[in-house]
């Protein structure tokens, strides 16, 4: 009689959650979810690819960075390990070919020099106000951790399924999506004045023009110059910009991972050896005592 | 207990240390010779593996504080600072970020492990409540931690957990202002969360020293619910809990570091990479994953002082499990229906967790509401009914014979339930 009330609970429990389970999404304008695209950077031990980096700060200079601050990087860091690869010497020269505001001087005046390695790449606009008058009320975002401050939901049950792929490049698939999701806006669409059609923004309207077409950017590696490599190359640039130390992460993650699990299966036998009497022959062995637990 | 060895000092140093501070016999006392019963499954590993992760949130913790700047203007950019320009600051931050996760899963298991075999029940009681104020100091700690990147969600889900007291009637308003140190989450705000984050953690290591103290006053729970009689049903915690916690704590940082190492930022949310901004709201605001149950029971209550009133009452009301619950058998084991009862418990909360991070619409919120009032019915209805009503398995005399019975057939010579209060 137990035994059928509790199944009968049980069964309407169960009735709630699939109910809840089988509800559909809330809002009818969803973007569809971007599709994945293949990082070198993903799984275990993913690494990022210099000249991928290298041809993604190209189109990130040559086009993005005429609206979108990289606040966070130095030009230090594009020789930094881990990183595009640069040398030294040609991060400087990347760092000259840039205006940087410097001062006061001895005059007090502030004044304009070239950009020294150790300094923070210059942002576009000196302020969003003046970012937001040139750029028709749009505000580009800061971009040094936009591959990490932007993802999309994929719902129930592949959130969890992405723990065990360790899928993680949310951020770079969105990225690589809006910059090749520009089209047409499907007939009945409103489409507010100043923005474009694009498949994967939420709401779809955008206020950046599409920023590339094909052949915009030289690659000299013979890399197809399409918008659709662009996309992917400066979306792994900016995943590097906002997660620098990945190489180094999954590198040492690897040696970590070793190091726990030969340790835990040590500590496994210990206890096996420890409790061996005591699991061995409960009725007849007395546990012994920590004094007289010696070899 | 009698019939254990005794700490006797070795050494001159040792004896003279002896008569004058017998630090080393309490070490002994308690973390040596210290009986625990044999029969304890890796389900009380949880123990030590909360210990060791506070230890670890608590040293990473320090060491982030020496590069983390309180700041509005430059706490984010900081937390940056630490991540590109600190030596190995990614992988501090990554452990303390992710830490705050595991320290979470390993104290929901713990809880739940103490509500299946019984382990609030006479003489735990006080046990137990303490633990229950190192949840919510837990949960307190937690909360202030993630404002401290100010980000998005940092500065909204402080603006939105502050804000839950202006439901209180006529001292709202003012507690929240009180709360701010202004009339709007800023920089006071995050100065003052920042101390109280550095302090509570060291408020916790006190609760949890009365913890351990009222652990060995009246000795762990084990799975029979039956009291260790002789010195056949106990074990000395060294060297035999040691390494049993010692094998499963490493069990657990080899997922710890798969999280650290391979998807930081799986437990994390995207919007707390941008900068906090007070003029723009995030599309949704959620809190921490393990806050979601709460979250879920706060919006499941149309009224917002009654929401408050079920969030605060759905962790406090564990405190009182001791006395709800009316049965005289401690084991789930031997509790078939309060054990159904409790798998749909856990259930529920899982759902209502998974509630708390979906949008509160249509059936969403019934659901949420369903789940809702089963939580509180399992504390106020069927935790004291079942004691009345429920039908106990035969507990076994003693934890030996338990362990002996475990080849046998289930029930083959079971002693009848009278002997279930020991």
């Amino acid at each position: 009689m137990y035994r059928h009330r509790s199944f009968m609970i049980a069964s309407v429990l169960a009735a709630v959650l699939s109910s809840t389970a089988s509800l559909t999404a809330y809002a009818q304008d969803e973007p569809p979810n971007p599709p994945m695209q293949q990082w070198s950077f993903s799984g275990p031990f993913g690494q990022y690819d210099p000249e991928q980096l290298q041809r993604g700060f190209k189109v990130y200079r040559e086009v993005c960075s005429t609206c979108h601050s990289l606040k966070l990087l130095s030009f230090r860091n594009l020789a930094d390990p881990g990183g595009p690869s640069f040398t030294e010497a040609q991060a400087a020269a990347i760092a000259a070919t840039f205006q940087v505001t410097d001062g006061p001087n001895d005059k007090g005046a502030m004044f304009q020099r070239p950009g020294k390695i150790s300094d923070y790449f210059p942002p576009p606009f000196a302020n969003d106000q003046a970012a937001r008058a040139a750029l028709g009320g749009g505000l580009p975002p800061d971009m040094s951790d936009l591959a990490k401050a932007r993802s999309y939901d994929e719902g129930f049950p592949w959130f969890i399924v992405d723990a065990f792929t360790m899928y993680n490049e949310q951020g770079p698939d969105y990225i690589h999506a809006i910059i090749t999701g520009f089209t047409n806006a499907p007939a009945g669409f409103s489409q507010p004045p100043g923005t474009y059609y694009n498949t994967y923004f939420p709401g779809h309207a955008i206020k950046m023009p599409p920023p590339l077409h094909d052949g915009q950017v030289q690659y000299t590696d013979g890399t197809p110059q399409t918008v659709d490599q662009y996309g992917r190359d400066v979306a792994a640039f900016l995943m590097w910009a906002s997660e620098p130390k990945l190489d180094e992460r999954k590198r040492l993650g690897f040696q970590v991972m070793i190091f726990l699990i030969v340790f835990s299966g040590l500590l496994y036998f210990t206890k096996k050896k420890v409790w061996h009497d005591v699991e061995l022959h409960p009725e007849l062995e007395k546990p012994r005592a920590p004094t007289e637990y010696q070899h | 207990m009698s019939g254990h060895p005794t700490y006797q000092p070795q050494g001159p140093f040792m004896k003279w240390m002896e008569r004058r501070l017998p630090i080393a016999s309490l070490v002994y006392s308690s973390f040596v010779a210290y009986p625990t019963p044999r029969n304890l499954n890796y389900w009380w590993t949880f123990g030590g593996i909360l210990a060791f992760m506070l230890a670890v949130q608590i040293v990473t913790g320090v060491v982030l504080a020496m590069h983390y700047v309180p700041d509005a203007n430059l706490a984010f950019n900081s937390v940056e600072g630490i991540m590109r320009d600190v030596n190995y600051g990614w992988l501090l931050r990554y452990i303390h970020a992710t830490g705050a996760s595991f320290f979470f899963v390993a104290v929901y298991v713990h809880i739940a492990r103490g509500m299946y075999y019984g382990s609030y029940k006479e003489p735990r009681e006080v046990l137990w409540i303490l633990g229950v104020i190192l949840f919510l100091l837990m949960v307190v700690t937690g909360f202030m931690g993630y404002v401290l990147p100010w980000g998005q969600m940092s500065f909204w889900a402080a603006t939105v957990i502050t804000n839950l007291f202006s439901a209180l009637p006529a001292v709202g308003h003012g507690i929240v202002t009180w709360l701010w140190g202004g009339f709007a989450v800023g920089n006071p705000t995050l100065n003052r969360f920042y101390s109280l984050h550095y302090l509570l953690p060291f408020v916790i290591v006190g609760v949890v020293v009365l913890h351990i103290w009222a652990l060995h006053m009246v000795g762990q729970n084990n799975p029979t619910g039956v009291e260790p009689k002789d010195e056949r049903d106990t074990v000395a915690f060294t060297p035999y809990a040691t390494v049993k916690d010692a094998f499963f704590v490493g069990l657990f940082c080899i997922v710890f570091a798969y999280f650290i190492f391979y998807i930081p930022n799986y437990l994390m949310h995207s919007d707390n990479y941008i900068p906090a901004n007070p003029s723009q709201t995030p599309t949704h605001i959620v809190p921490e994953w393990y806050y979601l149950p709460f979250y879920a029971i706060l919006r499941a209550i149309p009224s917002k002082l009654l929401g408050v009133t079920a969030l605060a009452a759905s962790i406090i009301v564990l405190a009182f499990m001791p006395w709800l619950d009316t049965s005289a058998v401690r084991s789930a084991n031997y509790r078939p229906l309060y054990r159904q009862f409790l798998f749909i418990f856990f259930a529920a909360v899982i759902g209502l967790g998974y509630l708390g991070s979906q949008e509160p619409v249509g059936g969403y919120v019934i659901a949420a509401r369903l789940l809702t009032a089963y939580y509180f019915a399992f504390f106020f209805i069927i935790l004291p009914l079942l004691g009345l009503f429920e039908k106990t398995k035969p507990l076994p005399n003693s934890i030996s014979e338990a362990v002996l019975r475990k080849g046998l057939p289930a029930g083959a010579s079971g002693p009848p339930p009278a002997g279930a209060k020991t």
